[in-house]
């Protein structure tokens, strides 16, 4: 007989972990279990190459949300904070663009971003507020869901008759339209526009894409730091509080199954053999994993299982990661302009035109791509005088045609490099060791279905009430015991914490109702 | 399966030209996708010869389904709220499916033909349905409509008819039981059941052998008053027999648009049908909830009084009509054999109690004028046509 858990978390990634910790704070004796080796989930540094490493997913700290660093007690450590985006421009007449402002562009530019930056700031404050609650189910007569969409209803008013109609036209707009009716410059729109599309499968005319990048945006008003010694040591932190709180974390423990008993899980059985009893079961592992393949579709509903089947979940980003032996050279740009984010976006249809092939299943000919040099301002991820390139490159399919190989990889990465070479002539030259993770490495690496960013597309039909789908908006699933508490659950990816938090006071808050 | 041809305009069921030479109106509807007979000749004399003697319904259009593979009973298991693990090899059940709110998609007889190998009969189509909810399950599904011809043996005299035929131990098989027999170098599947709730047969057979086995049939029925039958006749019988047609007395909840217009099994008196012992079927958890927190519908069998047919009317708590209705008229008939007029109706619960009194509002043409009448009605509990010779085994020799 082995012990029975008052809770087991499925995967420490970071809403695991931000879960479990809010759960023992709460007296809750509280067992997280991982498949890899290392807490984090899909933030977290690791080694590249000999003596060079990298954030080996997220890469960058931007929406970790207030509520969740407060309740914890955390206070990353920063090697670059409060990153500038320098979007990229051939003739070195690079954009610059930081959260309120913008230079390298026209006056008016600027002063139409500095509208553009308000009103997406107070939209995302608005979103910000439903991102941090359980979203209400449509449909049910419950007092408490009526509230909160009352409550929705009520925020948006409290914008004001022009500012409401604002929001709700733009919301499910995309951020092309928005982009092309403000600005002039190329660098400015492109640079928009893939904020509003990193980590989906949406291209900058795809629809809902002001939606995302608000929701980009709704944790630190687009702050954007890069953490001391990479996501991991954020992780770590994140574990470190946990296990203070009284939570057991057992790494290297992949879940076989989750266990279901007459009709409600009863614990997890490990690929080891090892088995872990618990009434409360909460999956960190996206909404198909964890339906699917740890529970089987055969303990749950016909309709329920064909919504699970259906959510959207192919990723579209691929990581890239350099060994330098020294920064590149880039027109227009000093040394200290490499702790920045470098991104290439030429302009809104450079952006739009590097979607169209990922479409039919083919990558990028001409990429764009999101740069850090996270090693420029801290010596613990590469030798000194030697730098680490992380970058987010799009788009590369998760379901590439004729698959993913060694060859395509391969053909990818040199087409990669051959695009920052456009900026930077000497960067092959620096080049000591690379790597390329692909969405389906992502996928293996991380046991991420589909390997996407947010486990699940972030689009209105997979969004607040119907997150990851109709009938499991609130963390708990179809299953009595069963819970979601990761990115494929409401609100969705980045690492924000949101989800964890959400789903472990929906879970308390449900046991003291009972 | 793989179909690669698609079929245009209307099938001819295998029995198609037995039917033909027989009949005399030519009235036929379409059934999924074949033609079928609302009548041959007179359904009144149609409709006597189930109740008098035995009435031969070509039932080919019928949909069905085969279930096999390793799973085959936890797939149905969870696609059914009845536990199929009480049905052994051999036999036959009655049941519905439903959605995941619990609402009636259908109703259909799954036969247990051999160990773990299934055959789910239904009036609609489903194949949607039952594929989607083979995920996480080793089961195939094969929809075998075309592949089987059926008739429907009903009446006092098919137990008779069919021992004559040369079905030889038939006297043994039982209410929702099913056998196999060899004919002409075929199996023939016999099942003791049947949509007109009297003693009778469904009989199954290749499509290859269906003309021999009406032969077969009609010769051994020479003397005992057999006949082919319509549509027509059969649901006058299954109206006496209190059995559920979709489209008429439910609405298969996946064709539904509007909410609070399906039906649970449990409002349509079919709560027997439901096993919460059960951990997972599909509905389960809705099913459960609504009978925590009581139904909002209830289905109703009205004893009707004087003789004029209630369709389609509103049913009220009181003879005055006066203020809201409780519910309406699904189908209804009247009965011969029983000498009832009688009806199927739905009503909002609490109303429709066995025993209660309810009114009905007849709308009646009388030399095309019309006229509205209150008939008082009592709801009742069993079927209003259940003779004891329908189950008896063994049958009697009429």
């Amino acid at each position: 007989m082995t012990d029975r858990y008052d809770a087991i978390v499925v995967g420490a990634g970071h809403n695991g972990l931000v879960c479990a910790a809010l759960l023992a704070r709460a007296g809750k004796n509280v067992v997280v279990l991982e498949a890899n080796d290392r807490v984090g989930g899909a933030a977290v540094t690791r080694e590249f190459a000999h003596g060079y490493s990298v954030s080996a997913c997220a890469h960058l700290l931007y929406q970790l949300q207030p509520e969740v660093r407060k309740e914890l007690g955390l206070s990353p450590a920063v090697a670059a904070g409060d990153l500038q985006t320098i979007a990229l421009a051939e003739d070195g007449k690079h954009v610059r663009l930081a959260a309120n402002g913008v230079e390298g562009v026209s006056s008016e530019d600027a002063e139409q971003y500095r509208r553009f930056r308000k009103r997406m700031t107070r939209f995302a404050d608005l979103l910000r507020k439903h991102l941090n609650r359980k979203p209400p189910r449509l449909g049910t007569k419950s007092r408490g869901d009526l509230f909160s969409l009352v409550r929705l209803g009520l925020d948006m008013r409290m914008l004001g008759k022009n500012e409401m109609q604002e929001f709700l036209r733009l919301i499910g707009m995309n951020i092309h339209d928005e982009v092309t009716e403000r600005f002039e410059h190329p660098q400015l729109k492109g640079a928009v526009c893939l904020d509003a599309v990193l980590g989906t499968h949406l291209g900058p005319r795809s629809p809902n894409t002001i939606m995302t990048y608000l929701y980009r945006n709704a944790g630190n008003h687009g702050r954007m730091d890069v953490p001391k010694g990479g996501m991991g040591s954020f992780s770590e932190a994140l574990a470190h509080r946990a296990r203070s709180a009284g939570v057991t974390i057992l790494t290297g423990m992949r879940i076989q199954r989750i266990v279901v008993d007459n009709g409600r899980v009863t614990g997890v059985e490990t690929a080891g053999g090892e088995t872990f009893s618990s009434y409360t079961v909460i999956s960190n592992a996206d909404p198909k994993r964890t339906m699917l393949d740890l529970v089987g579709a055969r303990h749950l509903e016909t309709g329920f299982a064909r919504r699970v089947r259906h959510f959207r979940s192919r990723g579209n980003a691929a990581k890239l990661h350099l060994a330098l032996d020294g920064l590149p050279t880039v027109a227009g740009l000093v040394k200290k302009d490499f702790e920045q984010r470098l991104v290439i976006a030429g302009d809104e249809h450079y952006v739009e035109r590097a979607f169209n092939p990922a479409k039919y299943g083919k990558y990028s000919p001409e990429p764009v791509v999101e740069m850090t040099f996270p090693g420029f301002r801290d010596e613990s991820l590469a030798p000194a005088g030697k730098h680490v390139m992380s970058a987010v490159v799009q788009y590369a399919p998760y379901g590439l045609e004729g698959g993913w190989s060694g060859a395509s990889k391969q053909a990818f990465t040199d087409v990669v490099i051959g695009t920052i070479a456009r900026y930077a002539p000497d960067v092959a030259s620096r080049i000591t060791a690379s790597e390329l993770l692909t969405p389906a490495d992502i996928e293996s690496e991380f046991n991420i279905t589909g390997g996407h960013w947010h486990q699940g597309e972030l689009t209105l039909d997979q969004f607040l009430f119907v997150r990851p789908f109709a009938g499991a908006s609130q963390y708990a699933m179809p299953l009595d015991g069963l819970w979601l508490c990761g990115s494929g659950a409401h609100p969705g990816g980045g690492v924000s914490g949101a989800a964890g938090r959400n789903a472990a006071r929906t879970i308390l808050e449900r046991e003291k109702q009972a | 399966m793989n179909r690669q041809e698609v079929h245009q305009g209307r099938l001819k069921s295998p029995f198609h030209s037995c039917l033909e030479k027989l009949d005399s109106v030519n009235e036929w509807h379409q059934w999924s996708g074949y033609s079928s007979p609302n009548e041959l000749y007179c359904s009144d004399t149609e409709y006597f010869a189930i109740r008098n003697s035995t009435g031969v319904f070509d039932l080919t259009p019928m949909t069905k389904y085969r279930i096999t593979g390793p799973d085959a009973l936890g797939y149905l298991n969870r696609l059914v709220p009845r536990d199929m693990a009480k049905v052994a090899p051999g036999r036959v059940a009655y049941t519905v499916w439903c959605d995941d709110n619990g609402q009636v998609i259908d109703d259909g007889t799954i036969f247990h033909l051999r160990e773990g190998e299934y055959r789910l009969c239904s009036q609609q189509r489903h194949y949607d349905w039952l594929l989607e909810s083979t995920a996480g399950f080793d089961v195939t599904i094969a929809h075998e409509t075309e592949d089987v011809a059926a008739l429907a043996v009903q009446g006092p005299t098919s137990f008779a008819i069919l021992s004559r035929m040369g079905l030889d131990g038939l006297e043994n098989l039982k209410y929702f039981g099913l056998a196999h027999f060899d004919f002409h170098g075929a199996e023939l599947l016999v099942s003791r059941t049947g949509f007109t709730g009297d003693l009778g047969y469904e009989l199954w057979i290749e499509p290859g052998k269906a003309e021999a086995l009406w032969d077969a049939l009609f010769d051994a029925g020479k003397l005992h008053g057999i006949r082919a039958i319509g549509t027509h006749a059969l649901e006058l019988a299954r109206i006496e027999a209190g059995f559920l047609a979709a489209y008429e007395d439910f609405l298969p909840a996946d064709e539904t648009v509007r909410t609070g217009v399906s039906r649970s099994p449990l409002e349509l008196g079919l709560g027997w049908l439901v096993d919460f012992k059960k951990p997972n079927f599909n509905g389960r958890r809705a099913l459960a909830r609504e009978k925590r927190e009581g139904s909002t519908w209830r289905l109703v069998k009205l004893d009707i009084e004087g003789n004029k047919v209630a369709h389609a009317s509103y049913i009220f708590p009181n003879s005055r009509a006066s203020g809201d209705n409780i519910g309406f008229v699904t189908s209804a008939a009247w009965s011969p054999v029983c000498k009832k007029n009688v009806a199927l109706g739905t009503v909002k619960a609490p109303h429709g109690k066995p025993g209660d009194t309810v009114w009905v509002e007849i709308y009646y043409q009388r030399e095309m004028h019309w006229n509205r009448r209150m008939a008082k009605a009592v709801v009742v509990d069993k079927p209003f046509w259940a003779p004891a010779r329908r189950s008896a085994t063994p049958p009697g020799l009429y």
